[in-house]
């Protein structure tokens, strides 16, 4: 059961290992609270989409599995839209076209498509609850290291000295790929180290 | 299967309802709340701000006592990605800018959008508009109807001359008609 919740935070992290839902992921992370915010709206709409696909997994007929789930995930999508713009307006307009647009986030359908119409209610929610954390730390990563190189400051305090070159190319496109490759490579390097540990104790 | 899918569907289609009655007012009343605060953020000695009869992109903004302060202009046009927003305070007499505030943009983070920014956005108060706005670059403005342009986002700062000048030729028009 635990496994469930704790692969999606490391052994099967949707950004560093899956690579899914990118452009999120790149587009919003030029600070930390945006990367925050966008995933924790994500988390919201891959938890309560994956609860209740996987209730009504058995009453869903298998040809028009896809239509069914993709009216459910934008259902939820479009609550967390509005409710963003009703209550943290300022972080709405800054995520801008990016919260409708998790509709169309490969985690999501990917999650109810490969876990929840197969499992039971409790796992299914652990899982999205797994990945949904595991995104939101991939994008809070992102965010502060782009934040911090290009505006010397993390979740707005700052934190480099005054007179601090920023380097605006963090924040541009461009700096979102440059990011996400390092931070991709180190994960894998520090999951190498890993696996030697492990047969050496073999 | 057709059932199903019905069903799915007409259930979104009323929690949705739910959601969009539950936010709509909010979002109208965040929208305004934001339009007033950058107002206020002009005029920070405004009291009454009303829209100008007939004209929904204007507001008059007076003191307390009921003096006109001057004018709110919703100044909106295409920038260097999309469409920047903003708020146009002038003078009464509609010979000096009292200051500018972005409301939306699209500009390119670290470069454009630093027109929403006091070392740029600051240069508009008391900025005189008896002559169109001008930007120069990489120098010290001379005139006082200069402004100096954000070094690599020409673009940006030249949309935001070009759409206040456009908007306070219009809103100066349509003043002096009444």
């Amino acid at each position: 059961m635990i496994k469930d919740f704790t692969k999606g935070l490391w052994k099967e992290n949707p950004i560093f290992v899956q690579v899914l839902g990118m452009c999120p992921t790149l587009a919003v992370t030029t600070k930390a609270l945006f990367g925050l915010s966008m995933g924790l709206a994500t988390t919201f709409v891959v938890v309560s989409s994956s609860v209740v696909i996987s209730l009504i997994r058995k009453m869903v007929p298998a040809q028009v599995r896809i239509p069914m789930f993709t009216v459910i995930i934008a259902t939820f999508v479009t609550a967390a839209d509005y409710f963003l713009k009703a209550n943290f307006y300022q972080i709405s307009k800054a995520l801008g076209p990016y919260v409708p647009l998790i509709v169309v986030n490969c985690i999501i359908l990917g999650r109810a498509e490969a876990y929840a119409s197969k499992n039971n209610v409790a796992k299914s929610f652990l899982d999205a609850l797994g990945m949904g954390i595991g995104f939101t730390c991939a994008l809070i990563i992102l965010g502060s290291v782009r934040e911090l190189l290009g505006g010397g400051s993390v979740f707005g305090y700052q934190i480099m000295w005054p007179g601090f070159t920023k380097w605006v190319i963090m924040i541009l496109p461009a700096g979102a790929f440059l990011t996400l490759g390092l931070l991709v490579g180190l994960f894998n390097v520090i999951n190498g180290k890993f696996e030697k540990q492990k047969q050496q104790a073999r | 299967m057709l059932t199903a899918l019905t069903a799915v569907a007409v259930l979104s289609g009323i929690s949705l309802v739910g959601v969009y009655n539950y936010a709509t007012p909010r979002i109208e009343v965040n929208v305004k709340a934001e339009t007033r605060k950058a107002i206020a953020n002009i005029f920070p000695d405004g009291a009454d701000i009303k829209p100008v009869e007939g004209d929904e992109e204007m507001f008059s903004v007076k003191d307390k006592a009921g003096n006109l302060l001057g004018y709110a202009i919703i100044a909106e046009g295409n920038g260097y990605q999309g469409t920047i927003k903003m708020i146009a305070g002038v003078t009464a007499d509609l010979k000096t800018m009292e200051g500018m505030e972005v409301l939306e943009s699209q500009e390119t983070p670290g470069l454009g959008a630093e027109i929403a920014n006091k070392p740029f956005a600051g240069q508009f108060g008391g900025l005189q508009i008896t002559h169109e706005i001008e930007y120069v670059k990489n120098q010290k403005p001379s005139q006082p109807y200069q402004v100096e342009a954000i070094t690599g986002a020409t673009i940006s700062s030249r949309s935001v001359v070009n759409i206040l000048n456009d908007s306070i030729s219009k809103a100066r028009k349509a003043l002096e008609g009444k």
